[in-house]
């Protein structure tokens, strides 16, 4: 592959992730904000997002933090949040597995919903990229964001509360989370794991520490693995 | 006031343990062949996950301490149905968004 294709692949890959710009901007800004609410000072709110750097378990954290719970209850909660980047660093293993340690590295560090959900896609979409160009995909997704989820945090820390409770910024998650899947929803498996994901973790929403969310996630992927060997044995009838 | 051991430890905890997750296949695995059953759940690893993540927080909102919402189910739904027919991301975002506030100053 070519010096020119692995380049063109990486700005294939800002250019995807770019548009989850709209989203991850009030995302961070919400998080800077409420850090700041919750007493957090700049420098405590920017360690969040950059050693941490995952939205959704800081917000679980910081949430449990503010409720007093004990530091191991907010560290495991929030850590639990975190477990489907386990399951992302598994279904990107057999993409970018190959590549040497120390990108494996910096792209474990760098995972989030948009790089992962973007890339999947990509990979999926392109079986005959080579190894360099996943990767440089991989980090065109990420350098398009993480830029953003910094300095948004920033300028939430800075403005703190002046954001209004009007503007319904806590639903952002749900609609960026939302508008990733649905555009995945392209067989009777994958709709079949979202549903019963949805209505599994309904069901087990009174479980503590986020766990219906495991149990959902492992139903839903159990769902969609039996709906497909179901679908390719008929195929293979006919 | 939170408590700034706890907070600190915390964050570095929460790092390194985010890490260890994000690194745990990709980095240990790394090369090798994983089985076709592996493989087959994997791929639906995303639509198996956030759904469940977003049901909750569709159905009992944390803006409205956990009280169901018609707007905000409206929006959910407007959003998977855009998403579904445009097959586009942004446009499902644009359109949940727009949903949110129409419904929000309608209804709410």
């Amino acid at each position: 592959m070519t010096t020119k294709t692995i380049k063109s692949v990486y700005w294939q890959g800002v250019r995807d992730a770019a548009p989850f710009i709209l989203v991850v901007v009030p995302f961070a800004l919400l998080f800077g904000v409420v850090a700041t609410e919750a007493g957090l000072k700049v420098i405590e709110t920017m360690a969040f997002s950059t050693m941490v750097f995952a939205g959704a378990a800081q917000f679980t954290a910081l949430q449990l933090l503010t409720e007093n719970a004990p530091t191991a209850i907010a560290l495991i909660t929030a850590l639990s949040v975190n477990l489907r980047m386990a399951m992302y660093s598994a279904a990107l293993t057999p993409h970018l597995g190959k590549a040497g340690l120390k990108q494996r590295v910096l792209a474990a560090f760098f995972m989030a919903d948009q790089s992962y959900a973007c890339s999947v896609l990509a990979f999926e979409n392109n079986p005959d990229w080579s190894i360099d160009c996943k990767m440089a995909y991989f980090f065109g997704t990420i350098t398009a964001i993480s830029p953003f989820w910094c300095a948004f945090t920033l300028v939430g820390a800075l403005v703190g509360t002046a954001i209004p409770a009007s503007f319904a910024l806590d639903f952002a998650v749900p609609i960026t989370f939302l508008a990733m899947v649905a555009p995945m929803l392209r067989t009777a498996a994958h709709v079949a794991a979202a549903l019963v994901s949805i209505t599994v973790s309904l069901l087990f929403a009174f479980l503590p520490f986020s766990l219906g969310l495991i149990v959902a996630g492992f139903a839903g992927m159990m769902a969609g693995a039996q709906v497909e060997l179901i679908a390719t044995r008929r195929e293979a009838d006919i | 006031m939170i408590d700034r051991v706890d907070l600190w430890a915390v964050i570095i905890l929460l790092g390194v343990g985010s890490f260890a997750l994000r690194f745990m296949f990709l980095g240990l695995i790394g090369d090798r062949v994983m089985p076709e059953w592996v493989l087959r759940h994997l791929r639906y690893t995303a639509v198996a996950v956030l759904p469940g993540l977003v049901a909750p927080l569709v159905v009992w909102p944390a803006a409205t301490d956990g009280v169901f919402d018609a707007p905000r189910l409206i929006a959910a739904l407007t959003t998977v149905l855009v998403g579904l027919i445009a097959r586009n991301v942004v446009a499902a975002i644009v359109a949940g968004g727009t949903s949110l506030y129409l419904s929000l100053f309608l209804l709410g």
